[in-house]
C-alpha cells in the first residue's frame, strides 16, 4: 500500500504562481474523463478558486473504443480572479489515447503542456484514431511540452497486489492521471480520497486510491514536470459556497419555488438529453412532496403537467428541443385554459436529433412563436448554472401570478457546466402567493374567466372546491363565463387579452441596465452566452474598445428600456449560438439594424472570437 | 373504488338533473351519446359523492363534448391525450372521482399510446370508450374499430385495415377491470357504470354507441329486440354463460382447442357442461372479449374481467409518505447546500 500523500512533498521542483489555468481531460468515453474532471472541479472549488467547466461528450454511450467518435472531454478554467467562461484554450491537456490527442491538440495553447498515455500508442491504436503517423514521433507536437507517461503500465504496477483482472486494472488509470494533475497544481487530495472510499466497494476503493496516490508520487519522485503550479484562491464574496451545475440548480429552484408557493411540485417528463438529469434530481426530493411522473412520451408529460396544474400543483414539464416540438399542441391548450405551469427547454443542437449532447440556443424562435394560432407565452432564459435556480423561481412566480404557461430556456452548456455558487439565504426568498378561488357564496354560477384587473389573470379554481364547478377546454371561451363561444368579436377580444396578459408581465420587470460604456458598440446577449460575452466585453474595454453589454433575461415580454438602450449606441451586435434569432426579434420589435454573430458548432463562444468581432465593428473603417 | 372521505350523511341527496349543465347539447338528434349522458347523470346521483368531487375529462371528438353537458368539474382537452391529463390530476388529487370519456378514434387511434399506459399503470379512474366504429366529428371516415372493407369518404374502395377489439386491447394492456355495454341497454349500462365506479383501479368500459348519421345500425344485429336474445350474452360472475331465447337456450363451453363453443341446452347433461363465469380468469375474459357474434356465438356484455392490483397513485403516495418520514425531510436549506460546501470569509 502506498502512503497517503495529501500535501505536496519536499520536491525540489520550483512552483510558479499563476492567475488562471485552463485544463482539459480527454479520453475514450469509457475512460472516466467526466468523473475525473468533476473530481478535479470539486477539489479546485474547495481550494477557493473561481471556476467554470465544460463537459463535452459524444451522444453514443460507448462508441468503438479508441476512435475519434468516442472521445470525451472535460475542460475546467480556474482562477484567483472572477471566471465567466470555461476558457478558450487549454494550457494543459491530458490525452489518454491517440484519438483524444488528435481531437484536442488543435485547441491547446502554443507551448502548452500535453500529458500523453504512451501505452496506448501502438500501431493499432493509431489506426483506430485515423492517424497515419505517430504524433509522438512525427514532430507534429514540437510546439508543445510533451510529457510522455506509460500510464497503463504504471497503473498496473500500482494496483497489481490487489489481484484485479486486466480490464479492471486498466479502469484505474484515470485516477493515476488525476493524481499527476493534483501534483501539478499542488492540490490536496483528501476530498477525492474520501469520495473514492465512499463510492467504491473493495477492492476497487483500494485500487483507485493506489492509482491516485501512485500518480501523485510518480510526478513528485521522477520530477516529471519542469515546474509545478499554484493558483491561489479567488476573492469571492463572503458566504457559503457549493459547486453546482445548471440542472442541479434548476431542480433545486423548482423545489424551492413550490415551497415558496406552499404547494406540491409536480414534474411530468420523458427522458431526453440533456434534460433527463432534472428528472433524476427531482426524483430524489420526494421528501418535499415532489411528484415526478415519467410519462410514456413528451405529449403525455405535458398533458399530465396541465392536469396537475388544474389540480393545484406547481406543475412543470422539462425537456429539450424535439420534446418542445411534440408539446406544442398541449402548450397551446395551456395558453387557452390559462393554467399556471412552466415548460423548461434545456436546448441542444437541432433540428431533429441534431447534436443531442452539444449546446445551442436555437429554440428561441420555437419558444416565442412555435405554436399554432395566436398563442403568446412568456419566455425567460437563465444565464449561468447558478442562475437556473433563480430563473426557475421567477418562472413559477410569473406563471402563478399571471395564470399562464411560462417557458424557461436553459441550454446544454449551462445544464452540465459547473461553477461555484454562493448559497442563497432560504429565509430571504420571497414567498409566491397562491390564492385558490372559492365557490361564489351568493348562489351564483362560478365565473372561471373573470379577470384580475391588474394582471388579467383568471381565478385558479381547483377540482374539489364546493361551488366552483366549471368546465374548461380547448374551444374558445366566452369572456367571464368560460362557456364555449363561437362569437367573432369574443374571439378577437380573447386573443387580445391573451397577448395583453403577456405584455403586462413587463410591469413587474426591472428596467434594463447596460453594463460598460454608454455609446460605441452595444453587445446584446441572452441565456447561456452571458459569461462569454461579459468576459469578452471586459477584455475589449481593457484594450480600449468602447463597449456596452445588454443581457436580456426576459425575452417575452422584454423589460422596459430596451428600445432606449438600443438607440444610444452606434451599432448593435448580437452574438448567439443560433443563426440570428434574437437579432431578428430585436429587428422586428424595435426596427434596429442589428448585426448578427451566429455560431452553431455545439460549443460556447470563445472570448477570442468575440473580441475579434468587436475589433472589426469598433475599428474606424467599420 | 373512489377514495372519497365524506360520509354519506354529508352528501346531498342528488337527482339526475343536479348533474345536468345549462349548456345546449349539440349532438345530432338520435345520437347514442344522449342515452349514455343520461345514464351517467343518473348513476352519478346515486354514488354518494359530493358533486364538486367529480371531474370529467375528455379528448376530442363527438363523445368528448361530454364534460360540457355535466355540471361537475370538466376538462375538454386535446385529441387522444385525455388519459394523461387524468393521470396528472389524479396523482395530485387522489380523492377526486375522475371519469374519462373517449371514443374509438380518440382513444384507440391518436390516443392509443396513452390509453394502454393509463390502463397499465392502473390509475384509479373510470375510462368510458364510446365505440361507434366511425369518425363522427370529422364527418364519416373509418376508424380503428371499423370492420374490414368499410366504405367511407376516405375509403371509397373499402378500408383495408384490420380493426381492434377494444376490450381485447384493454386486456392486452393488463387492465384490472374490463366491461362492455350498449348505449340503449339502459339497465345493464347503469349497472356496469356503478361496477366501474366501485372498482379500485382503471375501469375500462367499452360502450357501443350508434352514430345514426355516419354509421347507423352498426350494432343492430345485437341491439334489435328480435335478435338480441340470440346474440347477446350478459355475463355475471359465478353464473353460467347462458344466452338464447326461452325456447332455445344456449350456453358456452370450452372445446378441446381452447375455444368457446355454443351448445344447445336441451338436457341436464348439457346444462352441466356450461362454463361458469369467473371474472378473475384472464383467459376466459379474453375469449369472451373476442367473441364477435359470428355464426351461433354471441357477443359478451357486462363485466368480462375484474381483479385487484395496486393502484398507481397510491404507490406514488406511499413513496412520498416514506420519504417524508426520513430525517431532515423537506429541509430546503440542507437540500440546497448539497453534499459539500465551503466557506469564504
Amino acid at each position: 500500500m502506498n502512503e497517503a500523500v495529501s500535501t505536496p512533498s519536499g520536491s525540489s521542483i520550483p512552483r510558479q504562481v499563476l492567475d488562471a489555468v485552463v485544463v482539459r481531460f480527454a479520453g475514450d468515453s469509457g475512460d472516466g474523463m467526466q468523473l475525473t474532471g468533476s473530481q478535479f472541479t470539486r477539489t479546485t472549488a474547495f481550494h477557493g478558486n473561481d471556476l467554470a467547466t465544460f463537459p463535452d461528450f459524444p451522444a453514443e454511450i460507448r462508441a468503438p473504443a479508441g476512435t475519434l467518435a468516442g472521445v470525451s472531454g472535460f475542460q475546467i478554467h480556474f482562477s484567483s480572479r472572477e471566471v465567466h467562461t470555461p476558457g478558450d484554450q487549454p494550457a494543459v491537456l491530458i490525452a489518454m489515447n491517440p484519438a483524444a490527442l488528435a481531437a484536442n491538440i488543435a485547441d491547446l495553447k502554443a507551448g502548452g503542456l500535453v500529458i500523453v498515455n504512451t501505452d496506448k500508442f501502438t500501431k493499432r491504436d493509431l489506426e483506430k484514431a485515423d492517424l497515419t503517423s505517430d504524433p509522438l514521433e512525427d514532430g507534429s507536437l514540437s510546439g508543445f511540452q510533451v510529457v510522455p507517461v506509460q500510464l497503463s503500465t504504471l497503473t498496473k504496477n500500482a494496483v497489481e497486489s490487489l489481484g484485479l483482472g486486466a480490464k479492471e486494472t486498466d479502469r484505474c488509470k484515470n485516477f493515476f492521471a488525476l493524481g499527476m494533475t493534483y501534483w501539478l497544481f499542488s492540490r490536496d487530495m483528501a476530498l477525492t480520497e474520501e469520495w473514492i472510499q465512499k463510492k467504491f466497494k473493495p477492492p476497487y476503493d483500494e485500487a483507485n486510491l493506489a492509482a491516485l496516490r501512485a500518480g501523485y508520487n510518480f510526478a513528485d519522485t521522477v520530477e516529471l514536470f519542469h515546474s509545478g503550479y499554484e493558483v491561489p484562491p479567488a476573492k469571492l464574496a463572503p458566504g457559503t459556497y457549493r459547486n453546482i451545475t445548471g440542472n442541479q440548480a434548476l431542480a433545486l429552484g423548482l423545489v424551492a419555488a413550490a415551497q415558496l408557493a406552499g404547494r406540491p411540485l409536480f414534474q411530468g417528463a420523458y427522458p431526453i438529453t440533456p434534460a433527463s438529469d432534472v428528472l433524476h434530481y427531482l426524483s430524489t426530493y420526494k421528501d418535499f412532496g415532489v411528484v415526478t411522473f415519467q410519462a410514456e412520451d413528451e405529449i403525455a408529460a405535458i398533458a399530465a403537467t396541465i392536469g396537475a396544474a388544474w389540480g393545484g400543483s406547481i406543475a412543470v414539464t422539462t425537456t429539450s428541443g424535439p420534446g418542445v416540438a411534440l408539446k406544442g399542441e398541449a402548450l397551446g391548450l395551456g395558453v387557452m385554459v390559462e393554467l399556471p405551469m412552466v415548460l423548461v427547454d434545456i436546448q441542444r443542437g437541432g433540428p431533429s436529433t441534431g447534436l443531442p449532447t452539444k449546446t445551442e440556443q436555437s429554440d428561441l424562435n420555437i419558444a416565442i412563436y412555435g405554436r399554432h394560432g395566436e398563442s403568446p407565452a412568456p419566455v425567460i432564459a437563465a444565464q449561468t448554472p447558478g442562475d437556473c435556480f433563480y430563473a426557475a423561481i421567477e418562472a413559477v412566480r410569473v406563471a402563478v401570478k399571471h395564470m399562464i404557461p411560462v417557458i424557461l430556456l436553459t441550454d446544454g452548456y449551462l445544464a452540465n457546466g459547473a461553477a461555484p455558487w454562493k448559497l442563497p439565504d432560504v429565509a430571504s426568498l420571497a414567498p409566491i402567493p397562491v390564492k385558490f378561488a372559492d365557490g361564489p357564496s351568493d348562489g351564483q354560477e362560478f365565473r372561471p374567466y373573470e379577470r384580475d384587473p391588474q394582471t388579467l389573470a383568471r381565478p385558479w379554481a381547483i377540482p374539489g372546491t364546493p361551488g366552483a364547478e366549471h368546465r374548461i377546454g380547448g374551444l374558445e371561451k366566452q369572456e367571464g363565463t368560460g362557456n364555449v363561444s363561437y362569437n367573432p368579436d369574443n374571439h378577437h377580444r380573447m386573443t387580445e387579452i391573451r397577448q395583453a396578459k403577456v405584455d403586462r408581465i413587463a410591469a413587474d420587470l426591472d428596467p434594463v441596465e447596460v453594463y460598460g460604456d454608454d455609446g460605441g458598440l452595444l453587445v446584446v446577449s441572452w441565456g447561456g452566452t452571458f459569461g462569454s460575452v461579459r468576459a469578452a466585453v471586459d477584455a475589449g474595454r481593457t484594450q480600449g474598445m468602447k463597449l456596452g453589454h445588454l443581457h436580456l433575461r426576459w425575452l417575452n415580454p422584454m423589460p422596459p428600456g430596451v428600445a432606449e438602450a438600443l438607440a444610444r449606441y452606434d451599432r448593435v451586435l448580437v452574438p448567439e449560438l443560433n443563426m440570428g434569432q434574437l437579432a431578428g426579434l430585436l429587428r422586428q420589435r424595435f426596427l434596429v439594424d442589428t448585426v448578427s454573430f451566429p455560431k452553431v458548432q455545439g460549443k460556447p463562444f470563445k472570448v477570442s472570437e468575440l473580441l475579434a468581432r468587436f475589433q472589426t465593428l469598433t475599428s474606424p473603417e467599420a | 373504488m373512489s377514495t372519497v372521505e365524506d360520509t354519506p350523511t354529508d352528501v346531498p341527496q342528488y337527482q339526475k338533473k343536479d348533474f345536468m349543465s345549462d349548456q345546449t347539447i349539440r349532438w345530432c338528434p338520435g345520437c347514442g351519446d344522449y342515452s349514455i349522458l343520461s345514464q351517467v347523470q343518473t348513476v352519478f346521483a346515486t354514488l354518494g359523492i359530493p358533486k364538486h368531487k367529480f371531474a370529467v375529462i375528455s379528448g376530442i371528438g363527438c363523445s368528448s363534448r361530454f364534460p360540457y353537458y355535466m355540471s361537475t368539474y370538466g376538462f375538454h382537452t386535446i385529441h387522444g391525450r385525455a388519459p394523461s391529463f387524468a393521470t396528472g390530476l389524479k396523482l395530485v388529487n387522489p380523492e377526486l372521482s375522475v371519469w374519462l370519456v373517449t371514443g374509438d378514434g380518440d382513444g384507440l387511434s391518436i390516443g392509443g399510446n396513452h390509453l394502454i399506459h393509463v390502463i397499465r399503470r392502473n390509475v384509479d379512474i373510470q375510462l368510458l370508450l364510446f365505440n361507434n366504429r366511425i369518425y363522427g366529428l370529422t364527418k364519416g371516415q373509418y376508424s380503428p374499430t371499423s370492420e374490414e372493407g368499410k366504405r367511407t369518404k376516405s375509403t371509397p374502395m373499402g378500408s383495408v385495415d384490420h380493426p381492434f377489439t377494444p376490450a381485447a386491447v384493454a386486456l392486452g394492456a393488463d387492465a384490472s377491470f374490463v366491461a362492455r355495454t350498449v348505449d340503449i341497454f339502459v339497465k345493464e349500462q347503469r349497472q356496469v357504470l356503478t361496477d366501474a365506479h366501485s372498482h379500485r383501479g382503471c375501469s375500462f368500459v367499452e360502450i357501443w354507441q350508434n352514430c345514426n348519421i355516419f354509421n347507423d345500425g352498426a350494432f343492430a344485429d345485437f341491439t334489435d329486440r328480435k335478435t338480441r336474445d340470440e346474440k347477446v350474452l350478459f355475463v355475471e360472475h359465478g353464473q353460467p354463460l347462458r344466452y338464447g331465447t326461452a325456447e332455445a337456450p344456449k350456453g358456452l363451453v370450452l372445446n378441446n382447442r381452447l375455444q368457446l363453443e355454443a351448445i344447445d341446452l336441451d338436457s341436464p347433461e348439457a346444462e352441466a357442461r356450461v362454463l361458469v363465469h369467473d371474472e378473475t380468469n384472464l383467459l376466459l375474459g379474453t375469449l369472451l372479449a373476442r367473441l364477435q357474434g359470428s355464426a351461433d356465438l354471441p357477443v359478451a356484455m357486462g363485466v368480462l374481467y375484474r381483479v385487484q392490483r395496486p393502484v398507481y397513485e397510491a404507490g406514488v403516495q406511499a413513496q412520498l409518505d416514506h420519504a417524508a418520514a426520513k430525517p431532515h425531510a423537506g429541509d430546503l436549506a440542507r437540500a440546497i447546500a448539497g453534499p459539500s460546501t465551503w466557506t469564504v470569509e
